[in-house]
């Protein structure tokens, strides 16, 4: 359902961020980046909400080639596209519920969300997308008083209550511990299933990536240098990937429990 | 995409946006707010259509009283100005040496008594809430008019703002090296010379020069009763509706804050 | 082995920094001798004994029923000068909210210092300029000193709410921004929320300091306590001066004592 083709993009400082990405990605599939910081993981992913936009090629979604897209048109593709960011990216002052209703600004009128007149199934919703992570009962708590793990559920659930069709992950674990971010993935990996969503995690961690993904996509230097499904994939793929041999820093450590 | 339709509960719970209470007291938060609003503009006859139909009349006023200044009274002003810089001068510098070492004991790591640093904050809490010009009105009571009762009143105002700000500067200090030195075994002295005065000197610096700043503002004020300063000539030309001569003295006072703002601002941009 | 250098305790200057000190302490010398030799250091003192005065400042007023039943008197203009400090910091809350956008580096860029040297050269008039341009103008009363105190605001709150701009947290904007949501919205449920109780907060603290300033306003004409203060010292009433201080004093307390408990709260 997302078909890059030849797709580049070239910073005006002349740095080339991808460099001719070819990418067919499937419905409801679980696809884990990997790479090294800055190999290009977090441009590929914001490419497809077009938060950057690749100076060359296509990017389909849906057959509609979104790069030709104008302000209008790149909400409605934004809100079919949920994003979720390290740092959660929520507003620490606003309690949990308004947060989540933040995800449905892109369904609802500017005049009406400003007064904060959301539908009553909107935050039936919210409430119940609060109750899949496990966190309804925070919902009138401010957002800064919950834990990293918490906060970053909240945003999960931000991301389902804009029913999108797509959930793009940029580094979703990286800000967490260990075993939260394994509680963490496990969550955002269960719901993608749940609502057959079509999921793209930027990881670093190659045990994670091992663990969660369906599928892999390895890049190094804005190219693709590996793409194949999880059975595929050894640790000389890695080794590959990365050009160096595997080190104790690219391995999270502390597995599920 | 149908979701969560099947595990829906049969009776739907509504869920408010904000719960009521909350919206109940952000509400009348905003209608207190807003009531007390009228209530002052009622008194004060400045309702806000009031407020809007001034300033074109300020604006004229400016442009037809005001201007041109009368620069032949020029020399008269600078006498004034230099003697209310003088006055701000010798009364930070007075404050700055009595508040140094009010401040260690109106600070809660150094004075470990909770009575006598409660009484001494407290103390400072009311010299900070009288207005500099009644000290002034104080002073020219006590020591007669002319610059002196200007020093004094500035002096006590200063004190109170000084202390605080440096106290609060010493409580958020790092404890370490002050840890260190009494662990080496030094005396209180020693503790303050060694352990906290170098963390502080630099926004004691900058604090006295900001004090400064606001002393030079406030001393324009304190002429009108007979403290001294650049408010003596200015009272005299209104009095006497003399606006060229006014606009002069406003002219020459605004440059002269200017300049000083300026040269404290940059300085303590760099100490900090 | 010979005898070991020296050690000092400082580090030796370099010629640079020599250079330096040598010149401030010019500067600093040559202000205080200049300022010494400028200024006339004559004591007049009153025709009464300082202690006289003292009596009637501070225990008359508090001990004699002829001037106690005089407080109300002045706890009505007390109500003034407050008022006069409320709408001004009203009015000037909501005129500084444009001015510090236009002041803040992230919102203007270029365009910022505009707005900065506006706030800069509102800040180097003190209020009591503003009061007397605005006497003369609009008359005596207290609408000049809301006039005054709003305009002289301003200059303090725009800088405040500018340095809060600047400070913005924009990955909330990102986030909504990549949920679909239009300027509007990012703005009102991105910045809004960051912003809006630091806002209040100082504007509460500014409100603190405007009713000190207001008291002053009296003294030209523009409203508040200061006009009995100002007739009091002409007069010599040092028993009204003393009523006015303790008034001045216990309700400018009462409200630091208020907005510092808000102020803690919003925070």
């Amino acid at each position: 359902m997302i078909e890059f083709k030849n797709v580049s993009l070239t910073y005006p400082n002349g740095h080339q961020g991808l460099k001719n990405i070819n990418l067919k990605l499937n419905e409801g599939e679980f696809v884990v980046i990997v790479g090294m910081s800055g190999a290009g993981k977090s441009t590929l992913i914001r490419s497809i909400n077009r938060m950057v936009t690749p100076t060359e090629g296509e990017l389909l979604l849906g057959g509609e080639n979104i790069l030709k897209f104008k302000e209008k048109q790149l909400r409605k593709l934004r809100t079919e596209a949920g994003m979720i960011f390290q740092n959660y990216n929520l507003v620490k002052r606003m309690s949990v519920l308004r947060n989540v209703m933040a995800g449905r600004l892109g369904h609802t009128g500017t005049l009406r969300s400003m007064l904060g007149l959301f539908p009553q199934e909107d935050l039936q919703m919210a409430m119940d997308n609060l109750e899949r992570v496990g966190i309804k009962e925070k919902a009138y708590v401010r957002a800064d008083q919950l834990s990293g793990g918490q906060q970053q559920r909240v945003s999960i659930a931000r991301v389902l209550t804009q029913q999108p069709k797509v959930i793009l992950a940029d580094e979703p674990v990286a800000s967490l511990d260990p075993p939260t971010s394994h509680k963490v993935m496990k969550d955002l990996k269960r719901v993608s299933r749940e609502d057959n969503l079509t999921t793209l995690v930027n990881l670093h961690f190659i045990d994670m990536a091992q663990e969660y993904a369906d599928r892999i996509v390895g890049l190094r230097d804005g190219e693709i240098v590996f793409d194949g499904p999880i059975d595929k994939v050894t640790d000389k793929t890695f080794e590959e990937i990365y050009g160096r041999p595997i080190k104790e820093e690219d391995l999270l450590g502390g597995d599920e429990s | 995409m149908e979701k969560q339709e099947n595990n829906q509960p049969t009776e739907q719970k509504k869920y408010p946006l904000t719960p009521k209470g909350v919206k109940w007291y952000i509400g009348s938060v905003i209608a207190v707010v807003i009531g007390l609003y009228f209530l002052a503009a009622y008194q004060t006859e400045a309702f806000p259509d009031r407020v809007i139909d001034g300033l074109p009349i300020i604006f004229l006023f400016a442009v037809d009283d005001l201007w041109p200044p009368n620069w032949s009274y020029l020399p008269r002003v600078a006498m004034a100005l230099l003697e209310t810089w003088n006055m701000a001068l010798f009364s930070t510098t007075l404050a700055a040496l009595v508040a140094l070492p009010v401040s260690f004991i109106a600070s809660s790591n150094i004075n470990r008594n909770p009575l006598f640093y409660q009484g001494v904050r407290n103390f400072l809490n009311l010299l900070r809430t009288i207005p500099e010009i009644i000290l002034a009105v104080l002073f020219v009571a006590l020591v007669g008019i002319g610059a002196v009762s200007g020093i004094l009143a500035l002096f006590v105002f200063s004190i109170g703002i000084l202390a605080k700000l440096i106290s609060e500067t010493i409580e958020a200090i790092d404890p370490g090296p002050v840890e260190a030195v009494r662990a080496s075994g030094g005396n209180v002295f020693q503790v303050i010379t060694f352990g906290i005065m170098p963390q502080i000197l630099p926004q004691f610096a900058s604090y006295t020069l900001y004090v400064l700043e606001i002393n030079v503002k406030a001393s324009v004020v304190l002429g009108f009763v007979g403290a001294g300063g650049i408010g003596i000539i200015l009272r005299q030309q209104l009095n006497t509706f003399n606006y060229a001569n006014v606009a002069t003295i406003i002219l020459v006072t605004f440059v002269a804050i200017s300049i000083i703002d300026l040269i404290s601002n940059r300085v303590r941009e760099r100490l900090e | 082995m010979s005898e070991k250098p020296k050690v000092s305790l400082r580090m030796a200057m370099t010629k640079k920094q020599k250079t330096y000190f040598y010149i401030i302490m010019f500067i600093l010398s040559a202000l205080y001798i200049n300022a010494f030799f400028t200024t006339s250091f004559s004591v007049s003192g009153s025709a009464a004994s300082p202690l006289e005065t003292l009596r009637r400042i501070f225990i008359v007023p508090i001990t004699n029923m002829d001037y106690i039943v005089q407080f109300p008197v002045y706890i009505g203009y007390m109500l003034e000068t407050i008022a006069i400090a409320y709408a001004g910091v009203a009015v000037a809350t909501i005129l500084a909210i444009p001015v510090a956008f236009l002041a803040a580096r992230n919102i203007s860029h270029r365009f910022s210092y505009i707005g900065k040297s506006i706030l800069n050269a509102i800040r180097a008039i003190p209020e009591l300029i503003f009061a007397i341009i605005f006497v003369a103008a609009v008359g005596i009363g207290p609408y000049a000193g809301v006039l005054a105190i709003s305009i002289n605001s301003i200059g303090m709150l725009g800088k405040l709410y500018a340095e809060v701009i600047e400070s913005i947290d924009k990955s909330n904007i990102d986030a909504i921004k990549a949920s679909g949501g239009n300027r509007i919205q990012a703005m009102w449920y991105g910045v809004l929320p960051q912003v809006l109780p630091e806002f209040s907060s100082y504007s509460i603290y500014r409100f603190e300091i405007d009713v000190r300033a207001s008291t002053v306003l009296g003294i030209v004409g523009a409203g508040g306590i200061g006009a009995p203060l100002i007739l009091a010292t002409y007069q010599r009433n040092w028993e009204d001066v003393g009523m006015i201080l303790i008034v001045v004093v216990v309700f400018v307390s009462i409200i630091d004592l208020i907005s510092g408990k808000i102020r803690k709260k919003l925070v």
